[in-house]
């Protein structure tokens, strides 16, 4: 602190806690609407307090959802979210620590290409190429498979960026090191590497979570069976089908869960997530 | 580059597979199809599709539809920008001046990060619902008629205001790690001098931060063109009468629900030169450019 200003302390306190209200606005109007009935709704506006019907909203959606509205009970589209982001997660950074070790650790012909390669996925986002995607994949039979779901998904070149720029700041005495020793190249990997990368694989693991949990537009094209709806996609055709007969209570109490992961990773994990955030960007 | 390196010919290939086989098959292949189809036009019953040059092109440039998709993009994704970059600016100036309780407000502003893009528009389009939110009773008080189902510019402030809550905490966190980065010297120096917060604010922190504005700018501008996707389908769904019809949301209205191949590959091949242009901007003159 440079000088001591009482009043722009305060008003820098205002600020923060009008923007932490305005941030958690929409939340709190979700939450509190998911704890009444349909009729509280009827009467005009809705009420800004909690009401008594908490549990049986919630247990409601879990267990059984909304069956006119063809989708699935919401715990199961939480299992399929949770199957989908696990699976983006792990899968891209296996794929693209590999890249990484194969890119900074050898030489061989057509290495600069196989970069590039990589690196061209950058200017590709799925919303981009989104026709010409989905065919390639019903014409391989993904439609409706967890396989359809991630695989697609998972080629990142962020992720080997960061991976290539972790491990070009390790010292070159490690690679000497071990091959003094005797260590090949994947054992090299393996129990230098690996150890020496776990925070970055940490906190990029809690970005690509949040990232693989919160994909919309690809889940809602490749499944059209309800048995693999993810819960991110699943609202919007709830909210979709629930437009005759508003059922606003049961789509907001889908809402709160369907954020509750992600929010929870970041918020409990605020440090990793930081730490990931900063370096994805690099 | 590493002096030190193993010389293994064949494993570094086996260890790229994965990621090359991905990036084949799911990105550069479709990008081709994309291309290709940019310049095929199939007829009216899909059999047959002929090779018409830049006819699928010319005609975009002609077509109204696709100059006002256009001009909903630059305005949404500026509106987006400007919205987000000026909330996160403040809340991390203000946040800078803490000193005990900066950890408790950055954790209570940072978790909408986390909220999926389609959860926050649906958020929010609950809160304007026009029968039971919040907002057009409040609005209604004022005297304030709110109906997004009809009214365009109120369907436009909707998604804008959707799209920029969601990455308030983005630009927060990268404004906040910015203005720690400025040596409390040089304010320290100004203060001395006699110049006072507003002054200071405006000749030093806020040059010293154009490196990190530069770079969410650009950030933004990619997240407002391509990732509110999920917002935009989530609420207008592109209307009412086109007012919110995005370019990237008219690629795939016009490629999944109008069949139109050719025309959704020509504006998929715009979209990509357009992502190549701000990547290499990112990229170029992000890093070097913008130095102080």
């Amino acid at each position: 602190m440079i000088e001591n200003r009482p009043f722009l302390n305060i008003l820098a306190h205002l600020v923060l806690i009008f923007g932490v209200a305005l941030v958690a606005l929409p939340v709190w109007v979700a939450f509190v609407a998911s704890t009444h009935t349909a009729t509280d709704f009827s009467s005009g506006t809705i009420p800004m307090w909690p009401g008594p019907h908490l549990v049986e909203n919630y247990s409601r959606m879990l267990d059984a959802g909304v069956s006119t509205s063809g989708t699935p009970p919401v715990g199961q589209m939480m299992v399929n979210s949770l199957i989908m982001a696990l699976a983006i997660a792990i899968g891209k950074i296996i794929i693209s620590i590999l890249s990484a070790f194969a890119i900074v650790y050898f030489r061989f012909p057509l290495r600069n290409l196989a970069f590039w390669c990589i690196f061209v996925t950058l200017m590709l986002p799925v919303e981009v190429r989104i026709v010409p995607t989905f065919k390639v994949v019903a014409d391989l039979g993904l439609l409706n498979s967890y396989a359809g779901l991630s695989i697609p998904l998972i080629a990142s070149a962020t992720a080997t960026f960061l991976f290539r720029q972790v491990f070009l700041t390790m010292p070159d005495e490690l690679v000497e090191a071990a091959r003094i020793d005797g260590a090949g190249p994947m054992k090299f990997f393996r129990d230098i590497l690996l150890p020496l990368s776990r925070t970055n694989i940490a906190a990029l693991f809690v970005i690509l979570f949040i990232y693989g949990w919160n994909q919309y537009l690809w889940p809602l094209l490749v499944t059209t069976d309800s048995g693999y709806y993810t819960i991110v996609a699943g609202i919007k055709r709830m909210a979709d089908a629930v437009d005759g007969l508003p059922q606003w209570h049961l789509v907001m109490a889908t809402a709160v869960m369907a954020m509750l992961p992600p929010v929870l990773v970041v918020v409990l994990m605020q440090k990793l997530f930081v730490k990931g955030l900063v370096e994805t960007e690099k | 580059m590493k002096r030190t390196i193993f010389r293994n010919q064949l494993l570094p290939w086996l260890l790229l597979a994965p990621q090359l086989a991905i990036t084949f098959i799911f990105f550069l292949w479709p990008a081709a199809q994309a291309v290709w189809q940019s310049f095929l036009r199939e007829d009216a019953f899909g059999i047959n599709s002929t090779f018409v040059w830049f006819e699928n092109y010319r005609r975009l440039w002609g077509s109204a539809e696709y100059l006002n998709s256009m001009k909903v993009t630059l305005i949404f994704a500026v509106s987006v920008t400007v919205l987000s970059m000026g909330v996160a600016l403040l809340m991390a100036v203000a946040v800078d001046r803490m000193l005990r309780s900066t950890r408790i407000y950055t954790t209570l502003l940072v978790w909408p990060y986390a909220v999926a893009p389609a959860v926050a528009g649906i958020l929010w389009w609950f809160i304007f619902n026009p029968t039971v939110g919040i907002m057009p009773y409040v609005l209604g008080q004022m005297g304030i008629r709110w109906n997004h189902i009809s009214n365009p510019d109120q369907a436009m402030t909707l998604v804008v205001i959707a799209s920029a809550w969601k990455q308030i905490s983005y630009n927060f966190l990268f404004f906040v790690a910015g203005l720690q980065a400025i040596p409390a010297s040089l304010r320290e120096a100004a203060a001395i001098d006699g110049a006072g917060p507003i002054k200071r604010f405006f000749t030093i922190t806020f040059p010293l931060l154009s490196p990190t504005t530069f770079f969410l700018l650009v950030v933004n501008i990619v997240y407002s063109m391509f990732e509110t996707f999920a917002v935009i389908d989530s609420t207008t769904e592109g209307g009412p009468a086109q007012a919110t019809n995005i370019m990237v949301y008219k690629v795939y209205f016009d490629g999944f629900i109008g069949q139109n191949m050719g025309s959704s590959g020509a504006q998929s091949v715009i979209l990509m030169l357009i992502v190549i242009a701000l990547t290499v901007i990112q990229f170029r003159y992000v890093e070097k450019k913008v130095e102080y």
